[in-house]
C-alpha cells in the first residue's frame, strides 16, 4: 500500500543517486581535505604534515603566478563579457527575428572546449592567423596572438567571451522578459525617454539578473583551464598558467598530491565564497520584490 | 482654438517624425545584429573553408577564402589518422548510457524528496544542493584516487559511473517539477491501489516528460564535451572519447592546419545537428534553468 514505509521507499528512490553523491562528491571533498595536511606523493606513505602545503602554497612563486592569471583573465572576461552581452540581449529584447539572431549567437556555447580552442589557434596564429590578416588591411600589424606573454590571457579571454557570449544572452532575456511592461507604460504616460526608461526601469530592475550573471562569471573564471590546456599548455613561460593548471601540473605531473590538494582546497573556499554571496543576495532580492 | 489644432497638427508631425526616428533605429540594429550574428558564426564557418584547403592554399597571404581545389580527401585524411570512428562510439555509448540512468536515477530522488515524507529528506536534500557548489576541480585529485582504488582507471566506468549516479542539479530541477504535480492525480492512484513504484512510473514520469528532455539535452551536451575527466583518467587512445582524440590529434599534427579543421569539423558535427534541431528547448533551458551546457 502506498503509504506504508515511506522511510524504506523514500531511501530506496534516492539510494542511487544518494550512494553516487557519496562516492564521487562528499567523500572525494573530505579526501581532498585530509589529503591537503598530508605529504602524500602519490605513492608510498603519507605524513600529517599540519598547515605545511598551505604555507609553501603560499610561499610558492608559481602559485602566485596562476592566481594573478586567472585574476587577470578574470577582470578582462567579466566586465567585457557582462557588457556585451548586456547590450546584445537589450538589443535583441524586443525586435523581430530574436529568435534567429539567438540561435547565431548561442551556437558556440554547445561545442567543445577542444574544438573551440583548436578553432582559436587557427585564427589566433601570430603568421597566418585570419586575425592579423583582416587587421593588416586596416594597417594595424597583430600581435603574436598566443606565442607573446602580453597578449595570451587577453587571446583566452577573446575565446571564452565569444564562447560565453550566449549563454549570458539567454540568462539576460529571460531577465528582460521578467520586468512588468506596466513600468514601462507608466513611464511613456509621464513622458520618460527611452533612455530614461533604460536608466531607471530597465538597470535596476535588471540587477538581480546582472548580479547572477557576473557571480556565475567570476566562478567559471576561477575554473578556467580547459582553453588554456588545449591552446598554449599554460605558457608562453607560463603567462598562461592558470589556478587549475597548477592544482592539474602539481597532482599530475609532479604527483604531489598533498601540495596539489592545498591549492584545489584554497580554489574551494574562493569559489565557496563567490556562492554564498550569490545565495544570500538572492535572498535579499526575493525579499525586495515582495 | 487656433491653438489647440496647431497643437494636434504638431504632435501628429512630432509622432511621425518619431515613427521615422524609430524605423531608422530598427534597421541599425538590424545591421549591427546580423554584423554580431556573422562574427559569432564566422569561427565556423573559417573552420569549415580551412579544413577543405590544402597546405600550399591555407599559408596564402593575402587569405585565400574560397578553397580550390577543394581538399575533401582531408576528411579521409583525418579519419584515417586518428580512431575518430573508435572515438565517436565511444563518446556516444558513454553519452546514452549517462543520459538514460540520469534521467532514471535522478527522477527516483526527485519524486522520493518531492512526494514522499519519509526521515531525514530535508537534510539529504540540503546535502544535494550542497554539493552543487562543490567544483569539479577541487575532487578531482581525490577522485582520481577513488578510480584507482577500484580499478577503474583507464576504463570507461570512470566516466559511465559517476555520469549515472551522480547528478545533483538534475535531481534539483526535477523536484521542483515534481513538486508542481497536484496531490488529487496521486490520490486517485492510490484509491486504486497503486504503490510508489507505479505512481513513480505511471504518473509522475509521464507528467515531467519536458523536465526530462531538458535534462537529457543538457547531460547529453556536457557528457559529449566532457574534457578533464576523460583527460585524467584515460590513457589508451583506443578508450579515447572524441575531445581527447581531437586534442592528441592536435599534438600530432601541429602546423598540418587543414587536417586539423577536418578533425575539427567532424567532432563538432553531432554537437551541432542536436542544437539544430533542439536550439528552442537548449535555449529555453538556459533561461529557465541558469545552467551551461
Amino acid at each position: 500500500m502506498y503509504r506504508n514505509r515511506p522511510n524504506l521507499w523514500g531511501f530506496l528512490f534516492i539510494s542511487p543517486q544518494l550512494i553516487g553523491l557519496l562516492i564521487f562528491s562528499l567523500v572525494p571533498l573530505i579526501y581532498a581535505f585530509t589529503l591537503s595536511f598530508t605529504s602524500w606523493n602519490g605513492f608510498g606513505a603519507s605524513e600529517f604534515v599540519g598547515l605545511t602545503n598551505y604555507v609553501s602554497q603560499f610561499q610558492n612563486p608559481d602559485f602566485w603566478k596562476a592566481m594573478l592569471n586567472t585574476i587577470y583573465y578574470m577582470f578582462l572576461v567579466v566586465p567585457i563579457g557582462i557588457f556585451i552581452s548586456l547590450l546584445l540581449s537589450i538589443g535583441l529584447n524586443k525586435i523581430r527575428g530574436k529568435e534567429i539572431y539567438r540561435v547565431f549567437f548561442f551556437m558556440p556555447v554547445v561545442t567543445s572546449s577542444v574544438s573551440v580552442g583548436i578553432i582559436f589557434m587557427w585564427i589566433l596564429n601570430g603568421d597566418f592567423g585570419i586575425l592579423n590578416q583582416l587587421l593588416s588591411y586596416i594597417g594595424i600589424d597583430g600581435p603574436m596572438w598566443l606565442t607573446d606573454t602580453k597578449w595570451v590571457i587577453p587571446s583566452i579571454a577573446l575565446l571564452s567571451i565569444w564562447w560565453g557570449l550566449g549563454y549570458n544572452m539567454v540568462i539576460f532575456l529571460a531577465g528582460l522578459q521578467g520586468i512588468s511592461q506596466s513600468y514601462y507604460e507608466a513611464a511613456s504616460i509621464d513622458g520618460a525617454t527611452s533612455f530614461q526608461k533604460f536608466r531607471h526601469i530597465t538597470l535596476p530592475l535588471l540587477t538581480p539578473t546582472t548580479f547572477f550573471v557576473t557571480i556565475m562569471t567570476i566562478i567559471s573564471s576561477f575554473q578556467v583551464f580547459d582553453q588554456a590546456f588545449v591552446m598554449t599548455q599554460g605558457g608562453p613561460a607560463k603567462a598562461s598558467y592558470t589556478i587549475v593548471f597548477h592544482i592539474y601540473e602539481q597532482a599530475f605531473v609532479d604527483f604531489t598530491m598533498g601540495q596539489s590538494s592545498s591549492a584545489a582546497i584554497i580554489l574551494f573556499v574562493i569559489i565557496l565564497i563567490f556562492t554564498l554571496i550569490q545565495f544570500k543576495l538572492q535572498d535579499r532580492w526575493v525579499f525586495y520584490e515582495k | 482654438m487656433k491653438n489647440n489644432i496647431d497643437f494636434q497638427s504638431a504632435t501628429v508631425l512630432d509622432q511621425a517624425h518619431t515613427k521615422n526616428n524609430k524605423n531608422l533605429s530598427k534597421i541599425l540594429l538590424h545591421i549591427l545584429l546580423i554584423a554580431g550574428s556573422f562574427i559569432m558564426v564566422f569561427p565556423f564557418i573559417w573552420t569549415i573553408l580551412s579544413s577543405l584547403k590544402n597546405m600550399a592554399q591555407i599559408f596564402v597571404i593575402p587569405p585565400q577564402w574560397i578553397p580550390d581545389p577543394v581538399m575533401w580527401s582531408n576528411y579521409i585524411d583525418s579519419l584515417l589518422a586518428m580512431p575518430f570512428g573508435l572515438a565517436y562510439f565511444n563518446s556516444f555509448y558513454i553519452t546514452v548510457v549517462i543520459v538514460l540512468s540520469t534521467l532514471i536515477t535522478a527522477s527516483m530522488a526527485a519524486y522520493a524528496f518531492a512526494k514522499i515524507n519519509f526521515k531525514g529528506a530535508n537534510v539529504l536534500f540540503i546535502l544535494f544542493l550542497a554539493t552543487m557548489m562543490i567544483p569539479k576541480q577541487v575532487t578531482m585529485i581525490p577522485l582520481y584516487l577513488v578510480m584507482d582504488q577500484l580499478g577503474w582507471l583507464d576504463t570507461h566506468l570512470s566516466l559511465v559511473v559517476p555520469g549515472a549516479l551522480f547528478n545533483a542539479f538534475a535531481v534539483f530541477l526535477l523536484r521542483q517539477f515534481v513538486m508542481g504535480i497536484p496531490r488529487e492525480l496521486e490520490e486517485a492512484a492510490i484509491m486504486d491501489g497503486a504503490g510508489y513504484v507505479r505512481i513513480y512510473w505511471n504518473i509522475i514520469l509521464p507528467l515531467i516528460r519536458p523536465a526530462l528532455a531538458a535534462i537529457a539535452i543538457f547531460t547529453f551536451l556536457q557528457s559529449w564535451n566532457n574534457f578533464l575527466d576523460p583527460l585524467i583518467y584515460l590513457n589508451t587512445p583506443e578508450k579515447f572519447t572524441v575531445p581527447i582524440l581531437l586534442n592528441s590529434f592536435k599534438g600530432l599534427y601541429t602546423a598540418n592546419w587543414p587536417l586539423m579543421m577536418a578533425g575539427t569539423v567532424i567532432s563538432v558535427i553531432p554537437v551541432l545537428i542536436v542544437y539544430i534541431f533542439s536550439q528552442k528547448q537548449i535555449i529555453e533551458g538556459v533561461a529557465i534553468t541558469g545552467i551551461k551546457g
